[in-house]
Order: structure tokens, then sequence, then C-alpha cells
């Protein structure tokens, strides 16, 4: 079979590689939906360094996707069924280190391929059913299961006093990262710390929305996540590491292309514990999906999903990058390519 | 229902490089033919696969069946070729009859065994266009001025180029429709037609287009051999 993969050759620019794929003993998907990521969205604008875009491109973008099982000479999946992929690709065991951290894991759509393609032709062990989630939904499932990789790590590194908990960010990590939460933890308080008062409206069922601004000097959470990423990463370590009891645990999990200086000497004092989460590996999925079962929690995500036209040649494909850069939450569209 | 039609009655005279019909030529590491019927294969609301082959053929198409083909090899049936592409078309048709009988919903695509890059999105619009309009054909616009010179020599016309299109595989019927018209035909028109659209176009049936691929190239000469090879990033066989 020759598959075609939807390659970014260089910034805004798209080309198609003709692959054979070697089918033999390996689960085949039809790609349905797919999600933008902001890293997809960095590559596509050029907003990393020319030394990383030399480095990894060509490769197709989109780590976020579901797709119908096709055919599965394993057994494991029924032709038709919804499901979608792990884009970590451990090449080796390790008990110790999480899938996603190990030093030879790949991470297809960041030097590998993504999901940009005609077909998926993966192993079995790589797929997750998300059967009966609907299928805008099920694209996100990538993006949710790092949310549950934080709260996995969390939840094995915080101390037990978990009463108050503050996500830094209004955006997508950060709404994803509530829900997780509140479904896991319905009776701890959450608060979420914002910048823009009409997406932190999106935020109906945590505990309290503040502005950066308004937060009054007694504010305090026992533990923290950090969801900003970018710029605002400096301002939202800087803000955590003030209102943080001591030793709190600080989930970070925004991207910054640039280092960012924090404050050692009360991380010190409060003896702090910093937590880098990035990512997700195979235990995350299956616990993602479980969640994407449930129908509020469905419900939830449907809120911060816009669904864009659907993409059926390359200048479809620029539209939606597009049209992202003016989403506020998250874009997921059609694909018939 | 909807089949698959996949034309292999070919045997490749046009090729020269190889006494084999092109479609079983390499392309990677397997027959053309076969990347073709994986397409159609993958494409799950294909009901059932046809391949209509050269007779001398049929039993070497079987093979390349049984050695490469690793899922759905249960939906695929071969079929002996007729002289010419239409009789091909009909002698599946008569062997879709014969297993499932005649049915008002039944649509066959039809598509060259020697057009391995046809894409998911091309077959799928194939199946919703000739679902809804009975007949369609997959096209691309023409991108060079189509130039007519009827006696060969000078031009008679330059047809406007934002009408003209160069058509390429697959074409779709509804099956009831296709035998009536082909049926009515003369011996002397089943001569000259040789194009299932160009039948439907002279009984006045109308044909709709699908947008076909730059890259649904059909590998007729050596040259269209080395640029698939080339596209899959192949080494040359010559």
């Amino acid at each position: 079979m020759i598959n075609h993969i939807y390659q970014l050759v260089s910034p805004g620019l798209f080309a198609i590689k003709y692959s054979e794929e070697d089918i033999v003993d390996k689960v085949i998907i039809k790609p349905s939906h797919m999600a933008i990521c902001h890293a997809d969205q960095r590559y596509y604008l050029g907003l990393r360094s020319r030394k990383i875009l030399e480095k990894k491109l060509p490769m197709a973008l989109i780590h976020e996707f579901c797709g119908h099982v096709v055919c599965d000479p394993t057994g494991n999946f029924s032709v038709g069924e919804l499901v979608t992929v792990i884009p970590n690709t451990p090449r080796n065991n390790d008990d110790n280190i999480y899938e996603n951290y190990r030093k030879n894991s790949i991470f297809l759509s960041s030097g590998y391929d993504g999901f940009m393609r005609e077909y998926v032709v993966t192993d079995a062990e790589r797929v997750v059913s998300v059967d009966g989630v609907p299928e805008d939904v099920a694209a996100i499932t990538e993006f949710v299961s790092v949310a549950t990789h934080a709260v996995l790590r969390y939840d094995s590194i915080a101390h037990s006093k978990r009463k108050r908990i503050g996500i830094w960010g209004d955006g997508s990590l950060a709404y994803v990262m509530s829900n997780v939460i509140k479904f896991t933890n319905p009776d701890v308080h959450v608060t979420v710390i914002g910048k823009s008062r009409d997406k932190l409206s999106y935020f109906s069922f945590v505990n309290d929305v503040f502005l950066a601004s308004d937060l009054s000097e007694d504010f305090t959470v026992d533990h923290a996540f950090e969801c900003c990423g970018g710029e605002g990463s400096f301002y939202a370590i800087e803000d955590i590491i003030k209102y943080i009891e001591p030793q709190g645990s600080i989930m970070l999990m925004g991207v910054s292309e640039s280092n960012v200086a924090i404050n050692t000497r009360m991380v010190l004092e409060k003896g702090l514990t910093l937590v880098g989460c990035s990512r997700s590996g195979k235990q995350d999925f299956l616990v993602a999906s479980n969640y994407l079962a449930n129908k509020k929690f469905q419900s939830r995500l449907k809120k911060i999903i816009y669904e864009a036209n659907s993409v059926s040649s390359i200048e479809d494909i620029h539209r939606v990058f597009e049209r992202d850069g003016n989403t506020s939450f998250k874009t997921v569209f059609k694909w018939c390519l | 229902m909807i089949f698959g039609a996949i034309l292999a009655g070919g045997v490749g005279s046009r090729m020269k490089m190889s006494d084999m019909p092109k479609q079983f030529l390499l392309l990677g590491y397997k027959p053309i033919v076969i990347h073709t019927l994986e397409k159609f294969l993958l494409n799950t609301r294909m009901d059932k696969v046809y391949v209509g082959v050269h007779p001398d053929w049929l039993d070497y198409m079987e093979d390349l069946i049984e050695k490469y083909i690793v899922f759905r090899k249960e939906d695929i049936v071969c079929v002996a070729g007729g002289g010419d592409r239409n009789s091909t078309i009909m002698n599946i048709v008569d062997a879709i009859e014969a297993e499932f009988g005649e049915n008002e919903d039944d649509y066959i695509i039809t598509h060259d065994s020697v057009r391995p890059f046809v894409t998911a999105r091309i077959l799928d619009e194939n199946i919703e266009c000739v679902i809804k309009y009975n007949a369609c054909d997959t096209v691309i616009p023409a991108t060079d001025t189509i130039v007519e010179a009827k006696d060969n020599i000078i031009i008679s016309d330059i047809p406007e180029r934002k009408y003209m299109y160069q058509g390429q595989t697959p074409q779709s019927f509804k099956i009831g429709l296709l035998k009536k018209l082909f049926r009515e035909l003369s011996e002397e028109e089943k001569g000259i037609l040789t194009d299932a659209c160009k039948i439907c176009l002279m009984r006045g049936v109308p044909v709709h287009l699908v947008e076909g691929e730059v890259s649904n190239l059909k590998i007729t000469t050596v040259t269209d051999y080395k640029i698939a090879q080339a596209l899959i990033g192949g080494v040359l066989s010559d």
C-alpha cells in the first residue's frame, strides 16, 4: 500500500511523501478527526529555532487524532472501532522511568512523522480504543492523557495535604487539567488563575477563578499546576512560588522556547518540589480513555473544541492552521485525505 | 452494495521494457496491481473487489494475491477480462450478478490497475458521488492548453482551458444503468466507445466530476514507471 504522508517541509509549506508501508501484522487506521497542538502551530509558523527546524523537518505534524480501524490482523480491535494512537514510542523497557521520559523514546510529530497521513499503520500495542466517544472529543485523547499523566505524577509526589490546588493558565491545557482534577478529586478546592476574563469564564466547574493581577496577598494553595508555557511561564512560576504553602509541589507543564528564571531562594526557603510533566504513555492513555467514556467529562471538553471545516486538500490544511491562530482553545477538524 | 472493479486486463505492449504486463511490475516491494488492490480493500465501504485479468494471467494474479495480500483476501474475486476495457467491465458485472443477483442499489467503482497512487479521498468521493448521481468520472483540471487537430497536421480548435480536464480513474456507475447502456450499443459502437463514461455521454446520461490528483498517475510508459519509483523513494530497476 502506498501511503500519502502530508509533511511540513518548511514553515508554511506542505508536501506529500509517498511511502510504501509494510502492513504485515500491523493495525491500519483511517484517521477521522485531528486536533492542533501549540507544538504543531510553532512548527507551522516557524517559531522554533532555525537549528531545530533544520533538524526536524520535513515531518508530518499532529499527534492528537482518532480514527477507525480498517484492519487488525492481531484481533485486538474490530473493523470500524474508534481508536487513537500513542505518539510516544518507547524503544526499551525501564521500570524506573516512565516511557515518555526515556532517553531513546521517540515522539511522532517531533522529528518523526506525526499523524497527518492517509492511513496510520502501527503496532497494536500502541493503539487505544476510544469507541463510543464522539469523534471530535476523541481527537483530543492525547491532550487529556497529558493531564492524567500529570495527576499520576502529582499523586505519587505531592504530600497528603491537598485541600487547595491552584492551576495557573486559562488556555486549553489549564482547562483540561482543571477538568481532570475536578473529575478525580471533586472535594479539592480548585482555583484557576489566568489573564483573560473571557477565557476564565469557561471554567464554570472549578471553585473560583482569578485574574493574576487580582490575587490577594493572603491567597494560598497547597499545590500548583503551571499550564501557561511561553512567555507566561516566568510570571506564573513567580506567582506560584509566592503563593504556595511550604513543601508544596509545583507541576510544570507549559513549554517555553526560552530559559525561565526561577526564584530559587524562595524554592529553597519553602522546600518546594518542582516536577516536570510532559507528554504521556500508554497507562495515561488508558486512564484518559476511561474518563472520556463519562458523558459529563465529554460535555466539559466539548466547550473548548472548535470544529473547523473538514480537510480535503493541502489548501485546507493551511486554512485550519490559520483558523487555529484565531481560536481561543482547541481546533479540531475532520480529516478527509 | 459497492463493488470495486480493478481493470488489469492489459498485456503491457506500451512498456516494451518487459514481457510482463505492466500492472505486474514491482513498485517498491510489491507489484503495482497489489498496491492498487490494497487501496480498494482499505476502503471499508467497498463490499467486494473484483480484478479483471487477461485469461492467460489469471493464475498469476491469483498467486500474487495469495503471496502479498494479508487482509480481506476473501473479498477479492478474479475474473477473466474481455477483449477490451468495456468487455472486461461487463465480465465483472456478470460475475457480480452471478454471485449477488441484480440489485437496484449496486454500484461499481472501476479503476485502472496501473494507478496505484489513488487516494482514500478519491475513492470515498467516487462512492458518495455515484450514489447521488449514478455516474461519475475522476478528473484533474488541464494545466496545459489543449489543442485539437482533427487531421493531426493543423490546429482545428483551441478549447477554452478552464473547461478542460484530464480524465483519470476511478469511473463509477450504478450497475443497472451501465448494463442497460452497454446492451443498447451496436457492435460498431462497442468498437468505438472504449470509455464507459463516453457511453453515458452518448446516451445523454449526466456524468459528474470527482476531483482527482496529479499524483494519481497512470503507469503506462517507462518514464511513468521511473517517476512512480522515484515518488516512493525506490531504487530504479533499469
